[in-house]
């Protein structure tokens, strides 16, 4: 107590000290929180360890690391010389997400304007729907649309002899991360505060002067990361790009080239990749650069999702 | 004349954001069922001084007090369970905040918390307490409506009904008027008057003129210090210490 107050405490002021059943309940949950919390970070670990381990053997063995990443030439079942070189999946994964990123941005950022800014009532409801409903087609289905659908369309349209190649893997890639990039990029025009567009609206902007000069900046930082995420999703997708791509190793010189993704090449190999072998090294080495580049662009999302935060 | 009982004593206050100081050194004691008003430029660490007093320093990160807080004889950073001294110390910010849910329901929500159950106890405590902060004629036959589609200065005067529910010993308010206007801002002034019997209540104002004609005492802080404190009719009308006292208050700066 301090002295110079001189007075005892009252008997309310001692009851603060009584931790009631709230109080423990209250403890109880934030430990079981913090245990939900922890195994998510965990099995991230668990993962990055296992496939570090079953690389890692590779990167500091055989491996010549300027060639494996510098060398076109991925020929691991060769009985003469087998070569691991991933500059053209790397190109291949590269090319097939750019022009998705091409095609899904423009998409996904006009519908989630549309759904968020000007439709209304039943049109919007409906439409939100639909996009969910979009995100939750399986990837196998989009590359079956991929090879059934595009691939003859391509032929017909553009007289090449196949249509199994970036264009067609692009595009189905595209429409895939579209949805689930208008969804997000809508949560963050949907946070912008009514308030910011009545005060921009009665100064007598034009709608698209209010979205374009209030909205877009105030919400920049969640289109970003939405953007950032369709990348991610890109990188990551496996089996329509598998399906559409041609899945050939190439180094390609025109849209209509069939290329491989480093995603599709650890999906058709690993099974038939002897255990331990340097085949099946290298394949987990992909894995570990795969996961490396996720990594990365989650972490740029995040930053740039916060940097935006603490500056305003 | 008996000295009065120091409901809240505050020894060299010292609250920190990050680098920026924004209450440096302030002490001063909070008598039992006054009204103790803080008036003071904008920055001037009013607000801080209020959440200090709550613990909130406790939601943001970058908040850093030190100093003694001491809340009916006891150091508040001490104390074993927060949330009760919470329970004891009612809170009403500058803006309205009627949560998400029926008027009743805001209204139930602490004394629920605290575990009664009983419909009957409840009802009795939801209608004394809105008809105290001047809210109950107008929502007695809405009080099923969501209360944060009420206006401005209903959702103010549910705020402090909400603060009332928790039958608490000590009232912070913050700027409670700003979105309340001046015919109500007057009723709720004089259920403040009332109050006072039962709780002591702190009163952070823009309005100097609000102070005068509520606070016993008042308090005057400029750039996170104390100036002074004294009887509020003598901060106003009589000898002051210091001279930017009397230029504020009669509005020569701030």
């Amino acid at each position: 107590m301090p002295a110079d107050v001189g007075q005892p405490p009252t008997k309310t002021a001692m009851d603060l000290d009584v931790r009631g059943q709230d109080w423990y309940v209250d403890k109880l949950v934030s430990v079981l929180v913090f245990v939900g919390g922890i195994s998510a970070v965990v099995l991230i670990l668990g993962i990055f360890v296992f496939i570090t381990k079953e690389g890692v053997g590779f990167v500091f063995g055989p491996m010549e690391v300027w060639e494996f990443f510098t060398s076109p030439f991925w020929r691991p079942t060769s009985r003469t010389e087998a070569t691991y070189g991933i500059l053209a999946l790397m190109v291949g994964t590269a090319s097939v997400t750019g022009l998705a990123m091409l095609i899904a941005v423009p998409f996904s950022l006009g519908a989630a304007v549309f759904i968020g800014e000007f439709a209304t009532g039943r049109t919007r409801e409906t439409l939100k729907v639909l996009v969910e409903l979009l995100a939750a087609i399986p990837s196998v289905v989009w590359g079956f649309i991929g090879l059934a659908i595009m691939n003859p369309l391509i032929i017909e349209t553009f007289d090449v002899p196949i249509g199994l190649g970036i264009l067609n893997s692009g595009i189905i890639l595209g429409l895939m991360a579209a949805p689930i990039m208008t969804t997000i990029a809508e949560d963050a025009l949907k946070a912008v505060p009514d308030g910011y567009r009545e005060a921009a609206e009665a100064m007598g902007a034009t709608k698209w002067q209010v979205i374009s000069k209030v909205v877009f900046p105030a919400a920049k930082n969640g289109l970003m990361a939405a953007v950032l995420l369709g990348v991610g999703r890109g990188f990551g997708e496996t089996m329509a790009v598998l399906m559409a791509s041609g899945h050939s190793i190439n180094l390609p010189t025109s849209v209509f080239d069939s290329v491989r993704a480093l995603t599709a090449t650890i999906a058709a190999e690993l099974g038939e990749a002897p255990v331990g072998s340097d085949h099946y090294r290298a394949l987990f080495t992909i894995g570990i650069f795969l996961f490396l580049i996720t990594f990365v662009i989650n972490l740029m999302a995040d930053i740039v999702i916060r940097g935006g935060g603490r500056k305003r | 004349m008996v000295a009065p009982t120091v409901k809240l004593a505050v020894r060299d206050l010292r609250i920190a954001y990050g680098e920026e100081e924004a209450v440096s050194g302030i002490s001063l004691d909070v008598h039992a069922n006054e009204i103790f008003g803080i008036i003071g430029p904008a920055g001037s660490g009013k607000t801080s001084f209020l959440r200090a007093l709550n613990r909130m320093e406790m939601f943001n990160d970058d908040m850093h007090v030190s100093g003694e807080i001491v809340f009916g004889g006891r150091d508040i950073s001490d104390i074993r369970n927060v949330y009760a001294l919470r329970q004891k110390i009612g809170v009403v910010f500058p803006l309205p905040v009627g949560l998400p849910m029926s008027v009743y329901d805001n209204v139930a929500l602490s004394p629920r918390l605290r575990g009664v159950k009983n419909k009957a106890a409840l009802d009795e405590i939801v209608e004394r307490c809105l008809t105290r902060a001047a809210l109950w004629d107008e929502v007695k036959d809405r009080l099923k409506a969501l209360g944060s589609l009420l206006s401005g200065g209903q959702q103010q005067r549910l705020t402090i009904a909400r603060a009332l529910s928790q039958d608490p010993e000590l009232l912070l308010l913050d700027e409670f008027s700003i979105a309340v206007d001046p015919v109500t801002t007057m009723r709720i002034e004089d259920v403040l008057r009332e109050l006072k019997e039962e709780v002591t209540i702190i009163l952070v104002t823009n309005l100097v003129q609000q102070a005068r004609r509520l606070a016993d005492r008042t308090a005057f802080f400029l750039s996170g210090e104390l100036v002074e404190v004294a009887e509020t009719e003598v901060l106003f009308t009589g000898e002051v210490k210091d001279q930017r006292t009397r230029d504020y208050v009669e509005g020569r700066f701030g």
